[in-house]
């Protein structure tokens, strides 16, 4: 089946299989290997991405599905210089092997848009389709705190 | 000259990693994303019975299908694939079944390799796993530990059911329990957990002209090439391993996998690339399993509560076969059940059993996480029986901060500790007494949510580790590491480790240690590692033993570039060697600074090598492999309190202390988050983790949705703070640290649960403690009055 | 891992759809948001050989306002029933448990026509709708028809929709001035509810005048509480009275035993929840 697919600002027009999944169709013909995929039932978010502005897990859309949709990965965040939340991971050390770390960052940057100004709770709430086991989360609740500004952390 | 004399600018600093710039942006190489002309790809058949002779394998209609290159069976695999390795045969007698990487005749476990397809596409290849065509007759599983010991068993090997017997004895059992005034007898169980790292399992293979290339989602490319090496029989040199971005192991990714041979085996078949990528749900049955034990634990003591002895019998589940390190797990927990406290006589005892499971091995932790939850529960155990505050107990009996070293009664020297300081420090955050008191107040009967408040005071041996002691336990291998310095001529420094990180920020760390080392700046150091062929020795990641083990690798290689330096330098400058001293990267002339070489400097003139000094060689570069003499001791005390619902059983973590000792940190970020990592862990063992198994022997988790990983809106924010008592074992003065938070965390969790439910009658909820293990244990408590 | 193969069509009218599933026969599948659906596809556990995508049908998104009842288009996202003032307004109930499903990336996707046409007891808005009294609009081969709760889930993972037939929408009456609350117990925020219960209450001088009660996992179908709701008819608004009433919870249903949970600890959280949903929603201290 045709579809055209639009991918961190580049647009993509290809003929694919139904069942094609569209985080294989991120990863294998756009070329965007900066999402991963952690499961096949849904619950780790590694493969979160935004698709027309909100976050989806592309291991849950068919590519046929995002046929005329708008597409951006952790490799479109930022247009050429470190989105907030990518400067504040790094400041945090809210990152260790890093394979939770594009989806958990596309997610985060999905809650910021929904909530702005984020309680601790909310974050921890809004986080909690995206698995992590190797930090505990705690340093990934204060990056996403201190990208959203707030000047209270937790300890 | 040691590090004491050179100012440490960066050691002790939050350094922001340098992984990250890669891993924050996408651009990362996980084995997943490798693509090579003429990748085909590889798709297992896994055996669905728990035990099964295989009567059949019919590969002829996945030959036709679609975009399929080959399919293979066992048979095709008997003569080359050899037994997958077990590197710990911890008993003269042990029985150590042979291991096919593909299951010939016989399964043992549902999830067991019968069949490959190799297709030109991932899809493909999903589509005919599904048309080869399996008969098997089952055999009768062998699934529960106590059943598998019995004569009347079915087998799961023909050797039987017990792989071996383990014992460690010191001091006299009998006089100690003799008329001992407190007797505690318990048994507990350690769940099977799965490790469950976020980066499923991969692997690429490529044979070109008799070298093979292998990328593989591992923790351990060094001792992989070895194996690899031993088990196929290819030529050791003619095998290269790359561990690209690792995302997380925790000790699953230590291992020798059937995929990695088969991959391996396919490659040199078809002379055709291939690669394997695992889904979590095949995961959950083919990685290694972790834990698994069932305990019996017995103490006496005086009254006054001071140990006299300790009494450990295990059965240990090794699943259906011995893999990497499996009969070893327990042992390492040997040494450990009798943890920071003093007593006469210890004993422990370990039978490794086999069962029709999954095989286990190492999970963060590895044994020490099994040891201190059962010491730490019985301590409470025995608090509660002589009515005496738990941490009171254990200063009594814990090893006091002037004593050390201390050589404990199962034989390990502990260089350094303070417990009295880490206990301080964290009651003191924790509010302990004001806990208590809001305890006392609230806690009668009747009260329907109840406070708890656990205590963990821990120590573990890791800096894995000494080779003669390894030696001594029957390892086959060593537990050195290797640092390799690469001073380049535009003062610039390359450094090479042997160790493998998998997100524990060793290319960060080691920068740190050799700014200091060699007074260059942090930016000016890469660290390579993780590639046979870049760093050619090594013993890689694993048991909290890089920084103990591999940074002071580095420091001793690093002292080696100084002196090479300083010989040069004098011949520049003119002077004797003796006459130079050492700071902040320079060699100058004692009382006359000036006078004197930065070390980049001297690496170009050593690159010129215009006019060295007869007889020296015109290279800076230098290697040390460094070899422990003991284990290392990071300790700490963890405390946890916990809001019980005893309507519903929930249980609500309200607030966690972790105070943990793990000597100089290099960098505290860095060493932050290893503990709120391995926390994480330990909590989720203690609430919401088991891999399940049902009657069949078929693991009922086998996803995400089954086994519970616990997200962020799961856990609390826990507070950390850290003690420092520097090790005096190495010149760093490091202890590990990346499997401590895990080893302490489970018992402080289960102890509070405990402690907030022992005025009802409960006396023990066995993991892990779900809302309905918790309501049952008070159900039974009350004598099953709703 | 990777789903087999099938077919994909995507309608862009209701009666394409229709006509899709029927040609399709019993190898056609619907997919909405799939969320529940391509985990099954992916494990192999579902072999459809002709996939009809809701996507297309912007006629059933939205929320109407159709006098004393809300109409939801049935491929209403989960996000979008948290966020809709119509519903927040008139059953803050199903607002409320929406946002409780799963996590926000699902949310996006997934559908309240998804979720009742799958079917799963596990999932936590058909005891919603069944407590709602809700009506559920289908559109099939034969035209439109209507279907109480009670007569539309049949048995686990399986509805009383005839062979074509799409749920199109849900009717939910307004329950203005109602009391509300949905427990779901689960032992982690991503993990399915052990039991759940809905509980709308209204109110008339500190006693429950009317509360209607459904029940999450404790049966193959959602399990409205009949004996809780008579027994809390015309009570005190107080927490005893009202764990009294809850006492009857889990008459008439059948909890399963499973990896979660076994059958008793499921009754006895069915009473002690439903006494807590019904607390909440009757403003009980």
């Amino acid at each position: 089946m045709k579809i055209t697919v639009n991918v961190d600002d580049v647009r993509y027009d290809d003929d694919v299989e139904p069942r094609l999944l569209l985080v294989h169709y991120l990863r294998e013909q756009a070329g965007r290997t900066g999402t991963p995929i952690g499961c096949d039932t849904s619950n780790c978010g590694a493969c979160t991405v935004l698709m027309n502005g909100v976050s989806v897990k592309s291991c849950s859309v068919l590519a046929v599905q995002a046929d005329g949709a708008e597409i951006t990965t952790i490799q479109g965040l930022g247009n050429g210089t470190a989105h907030p939340l990518q400067d504040a991971f790094h400041e945090e050390h809210a990152l260790q092997c890093g394979y939770c770390t594009p989806g958990m960052i596309m997610a985060a940057v999905d809650l910021l848009r929904d909530n702005p100004n984020p309680t601790e709770q909310e974050v921890r709430d809004g986080l909690e389709g995206n698995l992590c086991r190797c930090t505990g989360y705690q340093n990934i609740v204060r990056a996403v705190l201190k990208a959203a500004g707030r000047a209270e952390v937790t300890a | 000259m040691t590090t004491a004399e050179t100012a440490a600018r960066e050691v002790g600093r939050a350094r922001a990693r340098k992984e990250d710039a890669r891993l924050i942006t996408g651009q990362t190489n996980w084995t997943d994303n490798i693509t090579l002309p003429g990748l085909t790809y590889v798709a297992f058949v896994r055996s669905p019975y728990a035990h099964a002779r295989i009567t059949g394998v019919d590969l002829s209609a996945a030959r036709e299908a679609s975009g399929v290159i080959a399919v293979f069976s066992g048979a095709d695999f008997a003569a080359e694939q050899g037994s997958l390795p077990c590197a710990w045969p911890v008993t003269e007698d042990i029985v150590l079944p042979d291991h096919p990487a593909m299951a010939v005749d016989t399964v043992r476990y549902a999830g067991e390799i019968v069949a490959a397809v190799v297709a030109r596409d991932r899809y493909a290849a999903a589509d005919a796993v599904e048309l080869i065509d399996v008969s098997y007759e089952p055999l009768e599983p062998v699934l529960d530990m106590e059943a598998a010991v019995r004569p009347d068993s079915p087998k799961v090997h023909e050797a039987g059911n017990k792989s071996y017997t383990w014992t460690l004895a010191n001091g006299d059992m009998d006089a100690a329990f003799r008329d001992a005034p407190v007797v505690l007898e318990r048994t507990y169980r350690q769940q099977r957990l799965i490790a469950e790292a976020m980066e499923p399992r991969a692997v690429v293979c490529t044979a070109v002209g008799g070298e093979y290339t292998m990328w593989s989602s591992t923790q351990i490319p060094h001792i992989l090439k070895l194996m690899l090496a031993l088990v196929t029989g290819i030529p050791e040199q003619q095998i290269r391993v790359i561990a690209p971005d690792v995302g997380g192991g925790f000790g699953s990714k230590l291992q020798v996998t059937a995929e990695e041979v088969l991959a391996l085996l396919l490659a040199r078949k078809l002379g055709r690339p291939v690669k394997w990528t695992e889904s979590r749900s095949e995961g959950n049955v083919a990685v290694h399993h972790g834990r698994d034990q069932i305990q019996r634990i017995r103490i006496a003591a005086e009254s006054d509560g001071r140990l006299r002895a300790l009494d450990v019998d295990l059965l240990a589940d090794m699943g259906a076969y011995l893999m990497l390190v499996t009969p070893g797990v327990p042992l390492l927990g040997a040494f450990m059940f009798n943890a920071i406290y003093k007593m006469d006589a210890y004993r422990f005892n370990c039978t490794g059993v086999f069962t029709t499971k999954t095989p286990t091995d190492a999970y963060r932790g590895a044994g020490r996480p099994e040891a201190t939850y059962a010491i730490e529960h019985i301590m409470d155990d025995l608090a509660a029986e002589l009515g005496m505050d738990p941490l009171e107990v254990r200063e009594l009996n814990w090893i006091k901060h002037e004593e050390f070293p201390y050589t404990t009664i199962a034989g390990l020297t502990y260089d350094s500790g303070n417990y009295e300081a880490a206990t301080a420090a964290a009651k003191e955050l924790f509010r302990y007494e004001e806990l208590r008191t809001e305890q006392s107040a609230r806690n009668g009967d009747s009260a329907q949510v109840r406070l708890g408040i656990g205590v963990s005071t821990f120590t573990e041996m890791c800096g894995l580790a000494p080779s003669r002691v390894l030696g001594s336990l029957r390892y086959a291998a060593g537990g050195w590491e290797n640092a390799s310095i690469r001073m380049l001529p535009t003062g610039k420094v390359e450094v090479v480790t042997g160790s493998s990180a998998h997100g524990q920020g060793h290319e960060t760390a080691w920068s740190q240690i050799v700014a200091d080392e060699l007074g260059v700046p942090f930016e000016d150091i890469r660290v390579l590692h993780g590639d046979t062929q870049v760093s050619p020795r090594g013993m890689d990641t694993y048991g909290s033993r890089s920084l103990v083990v591999g940074g002071t690798a580095l420091v001793v290689a690093c002292g080696k570039v100084r002196e090479k330096a300083r010989i040069i330098a004098a011949g520049l400058l003119e002077v004797s060697p003796e006459d130079l001293e050492w700071a902040d990267g320079r060699w100058s002339v004692r009382g006359d600074p000036d006078q004197g070489k930065a070390i980049g400097e001297i690496a170009f003139a050593a690159f010129a090598a215009h006019d060295l000094p007869d007889g020296v060689e015109p290279s800076l570069d230098s290697d040390a492999t460094y070899d422990p003499d003991n284990f290392s001791f990071p300790h700490g005390t963890h405390l946890c309190a916990v809001e019980v619902d005893t309507e519903t059983g929930w249980v609500q973590i309200r607030s966690y202390v972790a105070v943990d000792d793990v000597g100089v940190v290099v960098n505290p970020q860095i060493v932050e988050g290893q503990v709120h990592g391995g926390i994480a862990q330990g909590i989720a063992q203690a609430l919401y983790e088991e891999a399940a198994y049902d009657s069949s022997g078929n693991l009922i988790t086998t996803t995400l949705a089954d086994y519970l990983v616990p997200s962020a809106a799961d856990l609390p924010s826990i507070t950390t703070a850290r003690t420092t008592t520097p090790s005096t074992l190495n010149p760093l003065g490091v202890k590990g640290v990346g499997e401590a938070g895990t080893i302490a965390s489970t018992p402080a969790v289960v102890n509070a649960i405990v402690d907030a439910l022992r005025p009802l009658g409960v006396t023990d909820v066995p993991m892990p403690c779900t809302p309905e293990r918790v309501w049952r244990a008070i159900q039974e408590a009350r004598g099953g009055a709703r | 891992m990777i789903p087999a193969k099938f077919d994909y069509v995507r309608p862009s009218s209701v009666d394409e759809a229709v006509r899709a599933l029927v040609s399709g026969g019993d190898d056609a599948k619907v997919i909405a948001g799939g969320q529940s659906l391509l985990p099954l596809l992916r494990l192999r556990l579902a072999y459809p050989e002709r996939l009809v995508d809701l996507g297309g049908l912007d006629e059933l998104r939205g929320v109407r306002d159709a006098g004393d009842a809300l109409e939801i288009g049935a491929m209403t996202t989960h996000y979008e029933l948290t966020r809709n003032p119509l519903i927040k307004e008139h059953c803050g109930l199903i607002a409320e448990t929406a946002a409780l499903i799963a996590d926000p990336a699902v949310r996006h996707r997934g559908t309240l026509g998804g979720s009742l046409a799958h079917a799963d007891p596990a999932g936590d808005l058909p005891a919603v709708i069944a407590a709602l009294d809700a009506t559920l609009v289908a559109r099939g081969p034969s035209g439109s028809r209507t279907i109480k709760p009670a007569d539309f889930f049949a048995d686990f993972l399986t509805t009383t929709l005839a062979p074509g037939e799409i749920l199109a929408a849900v009717r939910v009456p307004k329950l203005d001035g109602w009391g509300y609350r949905y427990e779901k117990f689960h032992v982690t925020a991503q993990a399915w509810a052990i039991v759940g219960v809905a509980a709308v209450a209204r109110r008339s001088n500190g006693h429950v005048a009317e509360a209607r009660v459904g029940l999450t996992n404790m049966g193959s179908v959602p399990v409205r509480a009949a004996a809780v709701e008579a027994a809390v008819s015309g009570a005190e608004a107080s927490a005893a009275a009202l764990a009294a009433a809850a006492a009857h919870a889990d008459e008439g249903t059948s909890p399963p035993s499973d990896l979660r949970a076994a059958a008793d600890y499921r009754r006895h959280l069915a009473r002690v929840l439903t006494g807590r949903a019904l607390a909440a929603a009757a403003g009980a201290s």
